[in-house]
């Protein structure tokens, strides 16, 4: 599909090319965005949708290609050409200073002044005001970024392009970290830019979203130009085989559960919060998991999740109350004996919990057992052995490049670093499985495998328990759902008897009682 | 083209480039301030190479900075930035100056107990840098400095001491001679051996003007034990994951605090052990008082930066930081250069290191550009 230069494109880039090193990130790239529509950019993880957008925003430089914004040529050297080309940008980790107030943040480096270079914060706020009437944008402006909500900072974000006069907004994976009431609101503020006349490109790889929102949806894959379509012609999974360049099973695929006696029990536990003493960021939590189910727990970030993993795996202190596998009590005392104990967990944030960077992959394999034989003895390590176990798990877990347990894990891919974790994790032989956001930032292709191989334990009689921020991966794995708000389970339901409704409404702190009315409705 | 690129890339390449680098801007210096820079040159490599003596002093010199180097080196692979190496050295000194006046054993033991007891002070004195880290989070830069300055004090209490004072001297008494370490010591010193070595130039002017000793096999052996520590046992594979990941480490179940006391531990006892072979193993056997700090602790960082971290490389660049220093003085006396001109190279040799990251991405460009001629 060859489209002429024209004004009717608020964008066009044609054969965007660019190199880091010898990696080819984008290859003879090429889009075009009409006017006054939401245009989509899908592809896996590292296929170069951020780079390209960030080439237009003019934070990198690309290597050849060139682009027309109105049908005219521009070179845009940085993210201030952008601007003054009225482009803006809101990156998915937000770019906010986070003791400044909303109102601050919104005009920092378009400050309004008086003589003397004094802030007008007055004018500015009534300049402010008036776009936040115009798309029902609402936020408080005089509040701190640090106490406003993940979804609130979002909308600064958004503001702050406006403020700037943007007509092309580029949104950089917006819906990751919003809850599902949020993301609708995101999805009704952005047709309200789209009837005022602004153009939005959304990258992002979530496919429902591309369907609740655009209209048209370029698919990038490992750097090229796939195709161009209109949304509304093409199905979810049509997009997805697109993407992955192969056809995928966005369901996941599993028997109802089997579940056998509880092997995991937390009763009624406490947990202080680490900086203020008298707020306990854990209350009076219980929870069982029984063997051969996987229990979810569905909540918006910072409600207790990390406190409660860290609760059980007794990297924090349990003030009151107790934590059982298999009947002997784990609580409060240290990461060893609860992996000891046959308690096994693939951490959230894997590079920062669950892998040293710098290590090898055959080093990172053996992180909780180097000092068990065969793999060490009188503590001297026995490489020979650390290397089968890691060839082990490359093999089986069929983790790419195939000879890597020599080489830094760092040089892995993000789904191939998990593949390790996973294979390391499995291979403890755990009786309760712990899973926290497996497949933060994996594409497609690696989700699917890590779903699997969940689904896959759980048939061995394992207890699973997963905590996910991703509402989709709680609702199509669970067996049983959970939703932590504020610290304590707010509701427990068998997978079967809940909607999505239901769960997004508990997580938002609405009461059991609405939320479950509003199933019925 | 590749195989250059390859060449370029690796770190001992770029070290080298940084030495060039570094040797090139010291000559430039020179050649401002007036002196002929070849000249300097040839007199500083008469310095250390003309005389078997020389290298053998250079050698003596260097002993204990690649021990200090090694101790800095591992406590950096463990994510530690151990400045306290000086005061840990300066503890080690004192605790073999003391044990060896005191005591006065048969050689077989004396020697042993002494440089123990060296290691011992250095460890203890690492050791609770290490814990405070680990118990409060106080940072180990700050701590150490401090007691770099606890130890300063220390060795001058003991000094002027009447316990151990020399009289009409800035220092202690010597350690009794059962704890020295000097090659063939008692044998040189007696007429026969006099006569004996006297036959041959080399080995006179070696074995009897200098203080030759075995501190220099045990620094090789220990870089060798440190490089086999850090990357074949399951205590170096903890402290260096606790260094690289402490967080990744503690879910993992690898007690943190544990392993940054061990580390600090470790790196103290090696600095204990390179101030207790000064003792052991050169005159005058005995620690003086202080006005300034000796920076063998300090110079080890120096040595551990341009050895890139590598404990093996702690040998060689040691000696070249040992050779620099001592033929540095020839410098002066040959042609009345400053011999501050040495300290200014090394800073500049150092400044060098640090941008060598520069080289690698050289390289790459290097290698684009190649491409591009090629197509």
């Amino acid at each position: 599909m060859k489209v002429k230069i024209s004004s009717d494109y608020a964008v066009q880039m044609r054969a965007i090319t660019k190199n880091f090193g010898e990696f080819c990130a984008l290859n003879e790239v090429s889009i075009d965005v009409k006017k006054g529509t939401i245009h989509a950019l899908l592809g896996e993880n590292g296929a170069g949708k951020t780079t390209l957008m960030n080439i237009l925003y003019g934070l990198y430089q690309a290597d050849s290609g060139e682009i027309y914004l109105n049908g005219k040529k521009v070179e845009i050297k940085n993210p201030n050409v952008a601007i003054e080309n009225k482009i803006g940008m809101v990156h998915q980790h937000f770019m906010l200073v986070n003791n400044f107030t909303v109102a601050q943040n919104i005009i920092l480096g378009r400050e309004v002044t008086k003589d003397f270079g004094v802030l007008d914060m007055k004018k500015a706020r009534t300049e402010i005001d008036e776009i936040i009437k115009k798309y029902g944008l609402k936020v408080d402006q005089k509040a701190k970024i640090e106490n406003i909500s993940v979804g609130m900072q979002q909308r600064v974000e958004i503001l702050k392009a406006l403020y700037r006069g943007a007509d092309l907004l580029i949104f950089d994976e917006p819906t990751a970290v919003l809850t599902p009431q949020e993301i609708e609101d995101l999805i009704n503020i952005m047709h309200k830019l789209i009837e005022d006349g602004k153009t939005i490109i959304i990258i992002t790889h979530k496919l429902k979203e591309i369907k609740a929102s655009s209209e048209v949806c370029s698919i990038i894959r490992r750097g090229k130009y796939v195709d161009t379509v209109n949304v509304s012609e093409v199905d979810e999974s049509e997009l997805a085989d697109k993407m992955v360049g192969r056809s995928v099973n966005l369901v996941v695929d599993k028997t109802p559960a089997k579940p056998g006696e509880v092997v995991f029990e937390i009763d009624n536990i406490t947990v202080q919060n680490e900086i203020h003493a008298n707020i306990d960021s854990i209350k009076n939590l219980s929870l069982k998991v029984r063997k051969g189910e996987i229990v979810g727990i569905a909540g918006v970030d910072g409600n207790g999740q990390k406190e409660l993993i860290e609760a059980i795996t007794s990297l924090v202190k349990v003030k009151e109350g107790t934590i059982k596998i298999n009947g002997k009590e784990i609580q409060n005392t240290k990461p060893k004996n609860v992996i000891k104990n046959k308690v096994s967990t693939i951490h959230e944030d894997r590079q920062k919990r669950g892998l040293v960077l710098d290590f090898s992959v055959a080093q990172n394999a053996i992180l909780e057992k180097y000092n068990e034989a065969p793999y060490s003895r009188f503590g001297i390590l026995n490489y020979d052995e650390i290397n089968k176990f890691a060839k082990n798990i490359i093999k089986e877990y069929d983790v790419r490049p195939e000879k890597c347990h020599r080489k830094k894990i760092r040089a892995l891919s993000g789904g191939n670093q998990q593949k390790i974790i996973i294979g390391r994790e499995i291979k403890n032989e755990p009786e309760l499985l712990i899973a926290v956001q497996p497949t933060r930032g994996l594409d497609v292709g690696a989700i699917e495998y890590v779903h699997r191989t969940l689904v896959e334990q759980r048939d061995k009689g394992k207890a699973v328990l997963l905590v996910s921020l991703e509402l989709d991966e709680i609702m199509s794995l669970s067996d049983r759902i959970a939703v932590i708000y504020n610290g304590t389970i707010v509701g427990e339901y068998d997978r079967k008897e809940v909607n999505e409704n239901t769960i997004g409404l508990l997580m938002a702190g609405g009461s059991k009682k609405n939320a479950d009315n509003s199933k019925n409705s | 083209m590749q195989t250059t690129v390859k060449i370029l890339k690796r770190p001992f390449t770029s070290t080298v480039i940084a030495i060039l680098c570094g040797l090139l801007v010291a000559g430039i210096i020179l050649s401002i301030s007036g002196y002929d820079p070849f000249a300097a040159f040839s007199a500083l490599i008469k310095g250390i190479f003309s005389r078997p003596k020389y290298i053998f002093k250079v050698i003596e010199k260097s002993t204990p900075i690649i021990l200090t180097g090694i101790s800095v080196a591992f406590a950096f692979k463990t994510g530690l930035f151990n400045i306290g190496a000086e005061g840990q050295y300066i503890m080690g000194s004192i605790a073999a100056t003391v044990v060896g006046i005191k005591l006065n054993l048969p050689p077989v033991i004396q020697v042993p107990v002494v440089i123990l007891s060296g290691i011992l002070a250095g460890a203890i004195f690492g050791a609770i840098v290490g814990f405070l880290k680990a118990k409060f989070g106080i940072h180990e830069v700050i701590t150490s400095i401090m007691f770099n300055w606890i130890a300063f004090y220390f060795c001058n209490f003991i000094v002027t001491s009447s316990e151990f004072h020399k009289p009409s001297s800035a220092r202690t008494v010597s350690i009794n001679e059962s704890g020295f370490t000097m090659l063939l010591y008692k044998w040189k010193n007696t007429k026969e051996g006099i006569n004996c070595l006297k036959q041959n130039k080399w080995l006179s002017d070696i074995v009897l003007k200098t203080d030759l000793n075995y501190g220099i096999i045990i620094a090789v052996i220990m870089a060798i034990v440190i490089s086999f520590l850090l990357h074949r046992t399951t205590l170096g594979y903890t402290v260096r994951a606790v260094g690289l990941n402490s967080h990744a480490a503690e879910f993992a179940g690898i007690g943190v605090k544990r392993n940054i006391v061990a580390a600090m531990t470790i790196s103290g006892a090696i600095c204990g052990l390179a101030a207790a072979l000064t003792i052991t193993g050169t005159s005058p056997h005995a620690i003086y008082q202080l006005t300034m700090f000796e920076n063998i602790g300090f110079n080890g960082l120096f040595v551990a930066l341009i050895a890139r971290t590598s404990p093996i490389g702690c040998i060689f660049s040691g000696l070249f930081y040992g050779g620099l220093s001592y033929g540095g003085n020839s410098l002066q006396l040959d042609l009345g250069i400053p011999s501050e001109i040495i300290g200014t190279t090394i800073g500049i040799i150092l400044f060098f290191v640090a941008l060598t990251g520069v080289v690698p991405m050289l390289a790459d460009r290097l290698a684009k550009r190649g491409n591009k001629n090629a197509k």
